[in-house]
């Protein structure tokens, strides 16, 4: 009978499972098939824009500082081992450029407007929105899903763009104005060092997946709670940890595919 | 066509559990209807299918000629443009203004220029008293003026068929008058048809033309305003009088009261 049961416990686990994935599959077709209003009108994408992304940039203005900040006074110390305190412009610009800034922007978008998005579009399901505006004859993943989607998508590069731009300010000012590495080695290893296509095309082809990976999730998780506070609560919650475990998984894929080796 | 809804043998269970069992009715145009039952009774569900949310089991339910469950989705869609529905709380737009909400729909359907949108919002709001709160942001409404919000917004584009889930829950008695007479005038201004889903029985018969009585699933009793106060149907007595036991029991069924106690001991 024990066995019976657990194996009827696996059963209900593993058929709940591929549902759930089947249905976040289908939401997430239907999300770009009715994609067409997010562009047309495309006022509604940048009213989200404002929201996820103008909204998150003091976070993401302040952590990219202070990472900065942290990668001047780290490298200078390890470089000035092997008495190559010049490359400290080179270090700290590849550094967030091809990893730290596309993976910790992503990560505080994550907390930041993820956890946003997925209570927002809980709450309004909870409170019969997402139902009233179906009743309206307006799709609303076409109306709420969708411009969602491609804000978070348009904004991450963005974002992680400002994130690694405040990382190479933090990075000038302990390295080249508090502890004195020379300032045009500073600036010409950083610009010699940084390639567009291997380092910056890379790094925004990262931040754009994981944009798309958050937004994804959040907005699934969102529209997939249980209309109840603890359902709502528990969706952010999902949102957060799933959304931070897909960035790093998605990280190592992608870095697996960028690496040259050579 | 007199009838603008039309129920037939309409059928519907979750899994296996039976919710509604072989509805019939009859909505003609221009009337309000109320359905009536207590909270569980399977009323908000007969009204999902009347705005074409659920499929029916078995049976159909008709609206201005087409039957629902047939409609593919842009059909579905058409079909609602004709269609309002308020919901038991409003379910107002909370990031828009109550211009905004009550401009939504006209917005989305219609290329009207803003001038005109906003005589037409303005026209719904004082229909509803509320010209004065256009400004506002719908957590800064009490209760009763967001369901007239929400009721300025449901009759945007003048539906013929105008659907009401619990319209009178949780209101004042005076908003329960403002709200009950505006169902019935604005029904007869804009020559729609009305259904109203609620347990509020005295509200409702002060305002409706026709009245079903729904109990687990099935209709127990229909019938005019004055019917359903001379009723003899026990049930509808105990409803219409709010007396605490009768055919529906003031306890819920379980083991003998001794047993529990004994156990307890």
């Amino acid at each position: 009978m024990a066995i019976l049961n657990a194996l009827r416990l696996i059963g209900n686990r593993t058929v709940g499972a591929v549902w759930r994935i089947g249905f976040a599959t289908r939401f997430f077709v239907m999300t770009l098939l009715y994609s067409g209003a997010s562009f047309r009108r495309f006022h509604l994408t940048i009213r989200e824009m404002f929201s996820s992304g103008v909204m998150s940039l003091i976070i993401i203005l302040v952590a990219g500082l202070f990472v900065g900040i942290v990668l001047g006074m780290q490298g200078y110390e390890t470089l000035k081992r092997y008495g190559s305190e010049s490359a400290l412009g080179s270090l700290v610009a590849l550094s967030l450029v091809r990893e730290l800034g596309p993976v910790l922007a992503a990560l505080l978008f994550a907390s930041r407007a993820g956890s946003a998005m997925t209570a927002e579009i809980g709450l309004m399901k909870a409170t019969e929105q997402i139902s009233a505006m179906e009743m309206m004859a307006v799709n609303p993943i076409a109306r709420v899903v969708a411009p969602r989607f491609w804000a978070g998508v348009i904004s991450m590069p963005l974002l992680a763009a400002m994130f690694s731009a405040m990382g190479v300010i933090g990075g000038y000012e302990v390295g080249v104005v508090l502890i004195g590495v020379d300032e045009g080695s500073f600036w010409s290893q950083m610009q010699a060092a940084v390639d567009f296509r291997h380092d910056i095309l890379n790094g925004v082809i990262k931040s754009v997946v994981f944009g798309l990976a958050v937004t994804a999730i959040a907005l699934f998780e969102g529209y997939d709670a249980p209309p109840t506070a603890e359902g709502v609560s528990g969706a952010t919650t999902r949102t957060v940890v799933e959304s931070s475990l897909a960035i790093l998984l998605l990280d190592v894929i992608l870095t697996a595919f960028m690496f040259q080796g050579n | 066509m007199p009838n603008l809804v039309e129920i037939r043998d309409l059928n519907f269970a979750y899994d296996n559990r039976a919710v509604l069992k072989g509805i019939n009715m009859t909505f003609p145009r221009g009337k309000v209807i109320a359905i009536m039952g207590l909270s569980g009774c399977g009323k908000t569900t007969l009204l999902r299918h009347i705005g074409g949310v659920l499929k029916p089991t078995q049976g159909y339910v008709k609206v201005d000629g087409q039957v629902l469950h047939e409609l593919d989705r842009d059909g579905m869609y058409a079909m609602r443009r004709k269609m309002g529905m308020l919901f038991q709380f409003g379910a107002l737009f909370t990031d828009m203004t109550v211009f905004d909400n009550v401009a939504f729909q006209m917005r989305e359907h219609t290329d009207l220029p803003e001038d005109i949108i906003r005589d037409l919002v303005m026209m719904k709001l004082h229909a509803v008293g509320l010209r004065g709160t256009h400004h506002l942001m719908p957590t800064e409404l009490s209760g009763g003026m967001a369901r007239r919000v929400a009721l300025a917004r449901t009759i945007a584009l003048d539906p013929m068929l105008i659907l009401y889930d619990e319209p009178f829950a949780g209101l004042d008695t005076i908003s329960l008058s403002v709200v009950g007479n505006l169902i019935r005038d604005l029904n007869d201004a804009l020559g729609a048809t009305s259904v109203v889903v609620t347990h509020d029985i005295q509200e409702s018969l002060k305002i409706v033309d026709y009245v079903y009585f729904v109990a687990n699933g099935a209709i127990i009793a229909e019938g005019s305003a004055d019917d359903i106060r001379s009723s003899d149907e026990p049930f509808v007595r105990q409803f219409v009088h709010g007396q605490i036991d009768g055919p529906m029991p003031f306890h819920y069924p379980g083991a003998e009261y001794r047993l529990d106690l004994m156990q307890v001991n």
